[in-house]
């Protein structure tokens, strides 16, 4: 019967999405908003007369509107975002994508978000090429290599270094790694300062470096979690064949389940990015707040539009804050789109794999 | 995954280049020794790096070195399926270290302050050399804040998954669990400044006298906004697991739709749903960014969140980790790791939760 | 079963919540109290919010504990959100009264106007603050700079601790090979249109970006507030900062010597600071008491790097009138302003502050 649906793989009830069920009603056929009379009328007594505004149809327009409510809400950031942010942008003097300075508080207002945009994505880039390759490592570990004892207790782990709050991680890495961070990146600069990105004769210490190296341990978990799902539900045939053919343990997961999971994979880098542009109080405390364009990745600086945000609050007069919620709906588009991105591929790629199955 | 590591004594393996000796560990442990004597006489020897430098060229000299030897004695296939599986182990390693570092540096910095003091004054009346203060007005922040947050997200999200699983049919369901898992990548700051911008300045302005005012409503409308997509997602799953023929009975039985939900659908999905929304006050307990900017950050206790600024821990953390006094870097860190723990054993309650609920399993 | 479970759980977190809203206090009591007495009988209940400098923030923690400590009913809540949000805070209405470490701008005054009825809104300055040039430098405890070697530094002509313009007036110490990391406020400060201030009066050809609340030259390290930029200093070496003395003294920060006017290297300490400010005149009329400062003072023993901490509150018409008088009262006697001597502050010169008590007298 078409009706049970399938269980999930593992028990990660609550967890992430990836693998929600075929978009099918539990329970659908029959139903009673679609009763009919019965065809001899009568039978074993009188039968409720369907009203129109009963309990059931008021329970399901509750739902409806609670449904709906997610819609209302996406729609009423962005209103409410735009509405404060438009006194502001065209108060402003300069280039809202352009400059890099941001003063907004003065006479007259003049205020950019190409720096932060800048370091936003910077940042986010680095801590995608520092944790992508060992979450895939991880997740590869997780579903193919270690022992069912080990597994299950070190993907709990990994999903707790999830809950942990990015305050936390801001504190560790502001007071702790920021002396081993500021050692490499003098022995960096040292050996490799003709690389324009390990460059300049600056201070090092608080700078994108440390920031992103922050950021990936943020997104690390992330995208382990669902790579280690998506390599989970390789189909067991496609394995066992490329083992029969001879195939290595390596050339196994090389040829049937690195290909088959690609989409997958390259959902879960998405999701990662989206956390990643958005991460707010880590990189306040990390980086080195300085407004300028610069590809240096280790001298004292950086800057992201959450971060600035979250420094810049404090002193804002009405203009100031117009440019930071400015400043925060196009973070809200970067996000928007990056995150409706990733779940079309993960959407197509479970019809796919369930109209296969 | 099995027929490789069943070893059959005297079964030759496939030809090719795969051959059929194996590599005795002695030689894997002498490479490995081998590589960190090389690495150490080098990198120390010439005083390019330092201990750390070592162990990276150690381990890049045994990949190497393992690569050649393994190739002479398994063939090159084999060879490259070991330097792999040597990547990968490593790579696991070096993840583990900063989660063990993060929970370490917690562990011993944070247990300066736990004390009764801490957990019982706030920080009203401090002064930069005054060593004590506490956080008692963050966390009775934290609770109310979250509290409300949960109060107005649950009976929202569930209601909206109701709807997707048992109403929803059509374009208009589709672009509603779309937008669901969209939401659940809306940035912390970008909901707070959403309420900054709807509540903060456009509505509270109506209870009070046309001054705009923050409060730890606010910030609990933010939280809201962030807890709603993760409990609407879980809850959906849960209700999808619940067996069709479960409710199909209660139709058969004359049971009106709205009816079968409520008594039947979601009590067998409860355990489910309460794992989901434990998850999701576990994230909400740690937002920083939505409380810094609509809930003012007071020094004082504040029970009532209507009215007048409200701190959380969260926030708590991150002011006194801006604080130049030299007593704040302990507050901090007790804060920080009172903050883990609670969001930890709400984490770690609702997987041991999930793991025993019979509807997944 | 399952129910009950939840139910059970559910219970446990309620009593828990309710025993902790049973237990724990407001009230801590003063650390060793001050010895300053507000006067009895000039207590109002009543609670009042403040916004605005960091540079006054240990001192009004201060008086406030004091304060609160002798009038029970009294609550005052000052957050120290910069002095351009302060002002911003007072023209919104957020906030009761505002500390700036700038008079009220021309721009800003008929805004400000506007928030007392019939009254107009008044500088009064209740907090002197030397501005301290910190730095963290390996191996070198004392440094004497002029005011053009600092203007160069942080405009970022000068790079390295052992310039040559550093060396020379530093024949002592062994200034390392190592880069400067300058740090400045990443907020808008007064603390740094004071000490911006300072440098295009004293050191015109070196420092041509004028003076503002927002820092505009390139370069360095921006650190939000004077937590920020003291916290960033001690903890990084081959640094060099600017921030208000009681944040230098209460984390035992390095501060150098600065040459005045008179061209004589002078440390900063309450007396010199105050020496400065005797010479100041008072540039406002009638209880707008808003001063103007001479950086390059020649009063011998004077440490030129002071600013004034203005409140800014409404002479008429403002709702809580009553609260903010006898809270500025306590902060200009005498008692209180004796009390800012151990927290890294200057007493107001008697002369500025009986001006200033005549102007709190005046608030109705």
């Amino acid at each position: 019967m078409g009706d049970y649906p399938s269980r999930s793989a593992n028990a990660n009830a609550g967890g992430s999405g990836v693998t929600a069920r075929h978009a099918r009603p539990a329970g659908t056929g029959v139903s009673p908003s679609s009763y009919e009379e019965p065809p001899f009328g009568g039978g074993g007594g009188a039968l409720p007369r369907k009203s129109r505004f009963s309990m059931e149809s008021g329970f399901r327009g509750l739902s409806v509107a609670a449904g709906a409510m997610v819609l209302v809400i996406i729609v009423a950031i962005a209103v409410f975002l735009i509405s404060k942010a438009a006194p502001a942008l065209s108060d402003d003097t300069v280039n809202f994508l352009t400059a890099t300075e941001w003063f907004p508080n003065e006479t007259p207002p003049r205020f950019g978000v190409a720096a932060l945009a800048f370091g936003t994505l910077l940042t986010s880039v680095i801590a995608l090429l520092v944790a992508v390759p060992i979450a895939l490592a991880i997740a590869l570990f997780l579903s193919h290599y270690a022992p069912k004892r080990l597994a299950t207790p070190l993907s709990f782990v990994i999903d707790l270094l999830a809950a942990v709050p990015s305050v936390v991680f801001g504190l560790w890495g502001r007071d702790l790694l920021q002396e081993p961070v500021r050692d490499f990146s003098v022995w960096l600069n040292k050996y490799f300062s003709w690389i324009p990105l390990f460059g300049g004769d600056g201070p090092f210490g608080q700078s994108i470096l440390l920031g992103g190296v922050v950021l990936a341990i943020m997104v690390l978990p992330i995208v382990t979690s669902l790579s280690r799902e998506v390599f989970q539900q390789t189909p067991g045939m496609n394995e066992e064949a490329a083992l029969a053919l001879g195939a290595t343990k390596w050339e196994m997961i090389r040829t049937a389940v690195l290909p088959y999971g690609k989409p997958g994979v390259i959902a879960a880098v998405m999701l990662g990015l989206g956390r990643a542009l958005g991460e707010t109080i880590a990189l306040a405390m990390t980086l080195g707040i300085t407004f300028n364009i610069s590809f240096n990745l280790i001298e004292t600086g950086g800057n992201s539009i959450a971060a600035n945000i979250a420094n810049s609050f404090g002193e804002a007069n009405e203009t100031g804050r117009g440019a930071l919620i400015a400043s925060g709906l196009l973070l809200f588009a970067i996000t928007l789109v990056v995150n409706m991105a990733a779940r079309a591929i993960i959407y197509r790629r479970r019809e796919f794999r369930d109209s296969t199955a | 995954m099995s027929i490789l590591d069943r070893e059959l004594p005297g079964v030759v393996m496939t030809p090719d280049n795969i051959r059929t000796r194996r590599l005795p560990p002695a030689v894997n442990v002498g490479v490995a020794l081998a590589a960190l004597v090389v690495s150490a006489a080098v990198v120390l020897g010439t005083g390019v790096g330092n201990w750390v430098l070592v162990v990276v060229v150690a381990v890049v000299l045994y990949l190497v070195g393992m690569n050649v030897t393994a190739s002479r004695i398994e063939g090159r296939r084999a060879a490259r399926n070991r330097m792999w599986q040597a990547l990968i182990y490593s790579a696991c390693v070096l993840a583990v270290l900063p989660l063990a570092s993060v929970v370490w540096t917690l562990l011993s910095e944070g247990v300066g302050r736990l004390d009764g003091d801490f957990f019982g004054t706030s920080m009203n009346n401090i002064g930069a050399r005054d060593p004590n203060g506490g956080a008692y007005h963050a966390i009775v922040g934290t609770l109310e804040q979250v509290g409300i947050a949960t109060l107005m997200a649950v009976p929202l999200g569930v209601l909206g998954a109701i709807y997707l699983v048992e109403y929803g049919r059509g374009r208009f369901a589709l672009t509603v669990r779309f937008f669901v898992d969209v939401m659940t990548g809306i940035p912390s700051i970008v909901a707070g400044l959403f309420v900054l911008a709807f509540w903060v300045l456009i509505v509270s302005p109506w209870f009070n006298d046309g001054q705009p005012r923050f409060s730890g409503f606010a910030a609990s409308l933010a939280l809201t906004v962030l807890m709603l997509p993760t409990i609407v997602r879980s809850t959906e799953e849960m209700l999808r697991l619940v067996p069709g023929p479960l409710r199909e009975g209660a139709y058969a039985l004359g049971v009106p739709q709205w009816k079968t939900i409520l008594r039947i659908v979601l009590p067998t999905a409860l355990p489910g749903i309460v794992t989901g929304i434990m998850l999701s006050v576990a994230r909400a307990a740690g937002e920083t960014a939505p409380v810094l900017l609509v809930a003012g950050g007071a020094a004082a206790i504040n029970f009532d969140p209507f009215a007048g600024n409200q701190s959380s821990l969260a926030l708590f953390v991150y002011q006194q980790a801006g604080d130049a006094s030299k007593y704040a870097p302990a507050r901090a860190w007790t804060a920080a790791l009172t903050l883990v723990t609670i969001v930890l054993v709400l984490t770690i309650a609702a997987k041991l939760l999930a793991r025993r609920n019979s509807l997944s399993r | 079963m399952k129910l009950q479970r939840s139910g059970y759980l559910a219970g446990i977190a309620l009593t828990a919540t309710l025993a902790l809203a049973a237990c724990g206090s407001d009230n801590n009591t003063p650390a060793g109290g001050s010895g300053a007495s507000a006067a009895a009988g000039n207590c109002v209940s009543g609670s009042l919010t403040a916004q605005g400098s960091t540079a006054q923030k240990n001192a009004m923690d201060e008086w406030i504990k004091t304060y609160q400590a002798q009038c029970s009913g009294a609550k005052v809540d000052y957050q120290p959100t910069g002095s351009g949000a302060g002002i911003q805070a007072f023209i919104a209405g957020t906030a009761d009264f505002a500390g700036s470490d700038s008079a009220l701008k021309e721009e800003d005054q008929p805004k400000a106007d506007a928030k007392c009825a019939g009254g107009k809104a008044v500088n009064l300055p209740m907090v002197v603050g030397p501005i301290a040039v910190v730095f963290n430098v390996d191996g070198v405890d004392a440094l004497q700079l002029d005011a053009s070697t600092i203007a160069k530094i942080f405009a970022g002509k000068i790079t390295k601790w052992n310039d040559p313009a550093i060396a020379g007036q530093n024949s002592g110490a062994k200034l390392p090979d190592a880069a400067i990391e300058t740090v400045h406020r990443s907020d808008e400060s007064g603390t740094t249109d004071n000490f911006t201030k300072y440098l295009s009066k004293t050191a015109e050809a070196d420092w041509t970006f004028s003076n503002a609340k927002a820092w505009k030259a390139p370069g360095g390290t921006g650190a939000k507030g004077s937590d920020g930029v003291s916290a960033k200093v001690k903890g990084t070496k081959g640094t060099i900062g600017y921030v208000e003395m009681s944040f230098a003294d209460n984390n035992g920060l390095k501060k150098a010597k600065i040459k005045n006017g008179a061209g004589e290297y002078t440390e900063l300490t309450g007396e010199s600071a105050g020496k400065t400010i005797a010479g100041a005149e008072i540039k406002g009329t009638g209880n707008d008491l808003k001063m103007s400062i001479d950086y390059a003072t020649k009063e011998a023993g004077a440490y030129p790097i002071v600013l004034v901490t203005y409140e800014i509150t409404c002479d008429k018409g403002s709702a809580k009138a009553k609260e903010i008088q006898a809270f500025l009262k306590y902060t200009s006697s005498t008692g209180g302003q004796a009390a800012l001597a151990d927290l890294g502050y200057a007493a107001l010169p008697d002369a500025v502050r009986s001006k200033v008590e005549t102007a709190v007298a005046a608030i109705s």
